[in-house]
């Protein structure tokens, strides 16, 4: 019996463990356990890998080298994942994916180094018998091309994330010419490619493929990075299991697809949420409708309030819902929100949160962020559930969210968001809205929100802001 | 420029234009302020609690800006100051000898009960505020004279109906009213010609009659005008049966610069059972009930009280006060704009421009009508219709298109070679799952799994781990890297997932 059929059965294994992390992980009751299968299964699948390269006569010095790589590797990685802060998950995530797409480029270049740069080599001479070669050409292409662009698409998402590159989207003319004749140039490289493999084509078309990366990402503006946090995953998914065609390995396209499957079902959910057309999404066209509202509108003036004036609104309220936004993140104001909710409820004020589905920068960004400061995760609630509730409410905290609880979106269809889904707080009785100043929010839309007769505006950083109405209180 | 705080002249009165909050608010725009002695006595704030708030105590008419809340007496007028600004509620659609009067002086009057009725100026709208605490007090009032309990309750010593009280009016002072009589147990119905007030009146716990009419209201000036004399036989119908039902009536309708419409008739009150009250909230414009005495509390012969006060907001003094002291600072603000304590009259704001009687001996009264934004005008614009939603696929277009799809796909697994069947129906079979998998995912848990998904994306390291060691140096060391990077990712997601998850907690 040789090493191959127990690896392929210890690779089925952890892709069945996969799975069962992807389950439990939809759920709380089950997160930790489906996580611990998603090691497990990680485990399985790398020890399964190495016994087939000790099967196949590594060289000694190449054992050392796989050794020393995942222990680099695995202690750069745990240690960033111990140092990040909460509100800095989005870069992480998002350059933990460039990691994916980088890696898959490395495979499918040695793949090409390994059978097309060497004709008469072992490999080659093996895949022909088989006369899968002209497959693997093309797979070869596929998997590089999948994995540049994920590489430099997260590589500019990280960017964007950490504020190190304006967020604003980039508006090349003729964008969408560029996307569609990007695939159509790579599609005339890939038969190329596969007519006469050289080195020529495969390096144009990593070029290409790096170069669209960017150009997608840098299209789509801040606001909407949620979802291209989430379309990267999933095409880093699929990277992954290109890869696992050129490789003929089972376990990376089982996985591959499995994430890339669910990271865009995921992506699909999220762009409902925003109202956004999915296909615009993965086109990188996202960014492309041109505000239509002009700004001159008059919404009159917003009134101001201070902390104490909060503080006694709240302390005579019945219900509190807290709808936070990025700003909260920003502001790391997590941990007074926290305080002042606990305060709250032990003063027998009903406390809920509102989060809405795109709050943040990634999806579930706000409940992180509370799950980190201790907040009991079954009084943060979503859109859908609290939306009804608004208007039974005696106060609304907004703090750092703008966009989603513009109420434009839902009552004036020439704004650049209507018909975004959006949270209703303004028929609450009061509102409170922590802001820094009165500039628009991410979409660059004014909101007619901090004008409405219930709308009490409280300046400043909202860290600051919650810890003066917790002194107050 | 120096603020003057009139000692109100006219008798009864409470109110007092500034209170030592207001005080504090009006030195930071940069103004002083002189207090006449006693000026804060009726509303509880002594001479003392002004100077503490940085006022000085003398003479106001000689301030340059002079606050009062009724228009001052002929003599005070007489003292002030050639250029002076004089800001009070002068009623100046009521009174055009107090109008003429002013126009004779070289001075500027600003009325602060004409502030046009615009989202903008809601700050400095007193009449609000006033009929804001004008429809407490007379929830207040009724409930002092009416002879029992609001809430239904029971007892051991029986059972306690509750009190059913009739709001007709739903403006500021009827929503008020509304919400104190809610609060405190009574069952509370409202009429109002104008429908779109039932949603605020549900909002505060009470409940809309409409008067079954063709005529609905769409003001545009934000207050109530007459009614048809078919919507009036109607409402009156309703009125009557409802006289004999409730308990309490209170009445708000005024309709400015008008008598106020009789609602409730005299047979309409002896219909009503002994003990019962009506606040006629409209008395000082001669009452929407029939024998209403201006300024006082009559009992019929059928044992019902009518209470005719005029002066429902000066019972809460204090309050009053502090709520039209804030109204003046307010107008302040907006007349101050550099903050500088100089007042600056800006007769291109309509706000500013609403509120002028006379500007420097110039008559400026009356001001041109402002279309408020209570209500739109003009139909509303043309909108463009939304593009209509998209229909979903119907079941033989969604047949057809799997279908379609499974043939495409059909197509080109057949074609390809052998060995890739397998992986290619692994791979197919793969995707399904992953959207089944995570499709009922729990929100709050989106990062998380994307964080885990990201985790396992690093299966990519099998590649890597697969090349390394080959003969060729230049591949294992590409490969080296790759294993780095996605060692990098594998281990760092998992760690960054655990540390989310154990966060989660459930209180």
């Amino acid at each position: 019996m040789t090493v191959t059929v127990p690896a392929q059965a210890a690779y089925l294994v952890a892709a069945l463990l996969f799975i069962a992390a992807l389950a439990g992980l939809s759920k709380h009751e089950t997160a930790k356990v489906g996580l611990r299968y998603g090691m497990a299964g990680m485990a399985v699948a790398l020890i399964a890998t190495v016994w087939l390269a000790i099967d196949a006569d590594i060289k000694d010095i190449g054992l050392v080298l796989l050794l020393v790589a995942v222990v680099i590797g695995a202690a750069i990685g745990i240690w960033r994942a111990r140092i990040v802060e909460m509100t800095g998950m989005p870069e992480l995530i998002a350059l933990l994916h460039s990691f994916v797409g980088m890696a898959a480029v490395l495979v499918g270049w040695n793949g090409f180094l390994l059978v097309e740069n060497d004709k008469n080599g072992e490999e080659a001479l093996h895949l022909d018998v088989l006369g899968t070669l002209g497959i693997h050409h093309a797979e070869v292409m596929i998997g590089v091309f999948i994995g540049a662009v994920t590489f430099t698409g997260s590589i500019v998402a990280y960017l964007k994330l950490s504020g190190k590159i304006d967020s604003k989207p980039l508006m090349l003319p003729g964008k969408n010419l560029i996307n569609v004749g990007s695939l159509v140039v790579f599609a005339g490289l890939t038969v190329w490619f596969c007519a006469s493999p050289g080195i020529v084509p495969l390096i144009l078309a990593t070029i290409l493929a790096l170069a669209l990366g960017w150009h997608l990402v840098a299209s789509i503006g801040g606001g909407d990075m949620p979802v291209v946090v989430s379309m990267l995953n999933s095409y880093s998914g699929w990277a992954a299991a290109a890869s696992g065609f050129l490789l003929e390995n089972d376990a990376l396209i089982i996985t591959g697809a499995l994430v890339g499957s669910s990271g865009a079902y995921l992506s699909y959910i999220m762009c409902q949420a925003m109202n956004r057309s999915f296909i615009s999404v993965i086109a990188g066209g996202f960014g492309i409708e041109a505000p239509a509202g002009d700004g001159d509108t008059d919404y009159g003036e917003h009134r101001e309030v201070d902390a104490e004036g909060a503080a006694e609104l709240l302390k005579s309220a019945k219900s509190v819902i807290i709808t936070p936004g990025y700003g909260m993140a920003v502001a790391q104001a997590q941990h007074g929100v926290a305080d002042l909710t606990r305060k709250l409820r032990d003063a027998g004020v009903e406390v809920r949160f509102g989060i809405h589905p795109v709050a943040g920068r990634l999806p579930g960004h706000m409940n992180v962020l509370l799950a980190e400061a201790k907040v009991p995760y079954d009084i943060v609630l979503e859109m859908d559930e609290i939306n009804d509730d608004f208007a039974e409410t005696s106060v609304v905290l907004v703090i750092g969210a703008n966009d989603t609880v513009n109420p434009a979106a839902a009552d004036d269809p020439s704004s650049p968001i209507a018909g975004m889904p959006v949270l209703h707080v303004w028929e609450s009785e009061n509102v409170i809205v922590f802001k820094r100043s009165m500039a628009s929010g991410y979409a660059g839309v004014q909101n007619p929100l901090f004008f409405r007769e219930n709308t009490q505006m409280l300046f400043g950083d909202a860290k600051d802001r919650v810890e003066d109405i917790l002194k107050a209180l | 420029m120096v603020i003057g705080v009139l000692r109100e002249a006219q008798a009864g009165e409470t109110r007092v234009a500034a209170t030592p909050a207001t005080v504090q608010q009006l030195l930071k725009l940069g103004y002083e302020v002189t207090v006449e002695t006693g000026a804060g006595e009726a509303s509880s704030f002594t001479d003392e609690a002004y100077t503490e708030a940085g006022a000085t105590i003398g003479d106001p008419l000689a301030a340059d800006v002079v606050f009062g809340v009724n228009a001052p007496a002929r003599a005070q007028l007489d003292g002030l100051k050639p250029g002076a600004t004089l800001i009070a509620l002068l009623s100046p659609r009521l009174d055009q000898a107090m109008v003429d009067d002013l126009a004779r002086r070289p001075i500027t009057a600003l009325s602060m009960d004409a502030v046009p009725r615009i989202s903008r100026a809601q700050s400095l709208d007193v009449l609000s505020s006033m009929a804001n605490i004008a429809g407490y007090r007379a929830v207040v009032e009724a409930a002092h004279t009416y002879g029992r309990f609001f809430t239904g309750q029971v007892t051991a010593a029986g059972k306690v109906n509750p009190a059913k009280i009739l709001v007709a009016g739903v403006g500021v002072a009827g929503l008020a009213a509304i919400g104190a009589a809610g609060s405190m147990g009574a069952i509370v119905y409202a009429t109002d010609p104008r429908p779109e007030v039932a949603d605020q009146v549900k909002s505060l716990g009470g409940e809309y009659l409409s008067v079954e009419s063709e005529e609905a209201q769409v003001s545009a000036t934000g207050y109530a005008k007459e009614m048809s004399d078919d919507y009036n036989t109607r409402a009156a119908k309703l009125y009557a049966e409802l006289a004999t039902d409730v308990d309490i009536i209170i009445t708000t309708a005024l309709i400015p610069g008008r008598p106020a419409p009789t609602l409730i008739t005299a047979e309409m009150v002896a219909s009503m059972k002994p003990g019962s009250v009506i606040v006629d909230m409209a008395a000082q414009n001669g009452g929407n009930v029939e024998g209403t005495v201006k300024g006082e509390a009559v009992v019929t012969e059928g044992g019902v009280t009518i209470l005719g006060f005029t002066d429902l907001a000066g019972r809460l003094p204090a309050q009053a006060s502090q709520l039209y002291g804030t109204n003046l600072v307010n107008l302040m603000k907006l007349m101050t704009p550099e903050k500088d304590g100089v007042l600056v009259l800006d007769s291109e704001d309509v706000v500013q421009r609403g509120i002028t009687v006379v500007d420097d001996g110039e008559l400026a009264w009356p001001p041109p009508e402002v279309q408020v934004s209570a209500a739109p005008t003009a139909p509303p614009k043309e909108v463009a219709p939304p593009p209509p939603p998209k229909e979903p696929m119907s079941d033989t277009t969604r047949l057809g298109f799997v279908l379609a799809a499974a043939a495409l796909f059909f197509g080109l697994v057949a074609i390809s070679p052998e060995v890739l069947v397998p992986r290619l129906t692994v791979f197919a079979l793969a995707i399904v799952i992953g959207y089944y998998v995570i499709g009922h995912v729990h929100h709050a848990l989106h990062t998380p799994l994307m964080s885990v998904t990201n985790a396992i994306s690093g299966i990519i390291v099998v590649g890597g781990l697969l090349q390394i060691g080959h003969s060729n140096d230049t591949i294992t060391a590409v490969a080296f890297v790759a294993i780095l990077f996605a060692s990098i990712n594998v281990f760092g997601g998992f760690a960054v997932t655990r540390r989310m998850l154990a966060m989660f907690s459930r209180s």
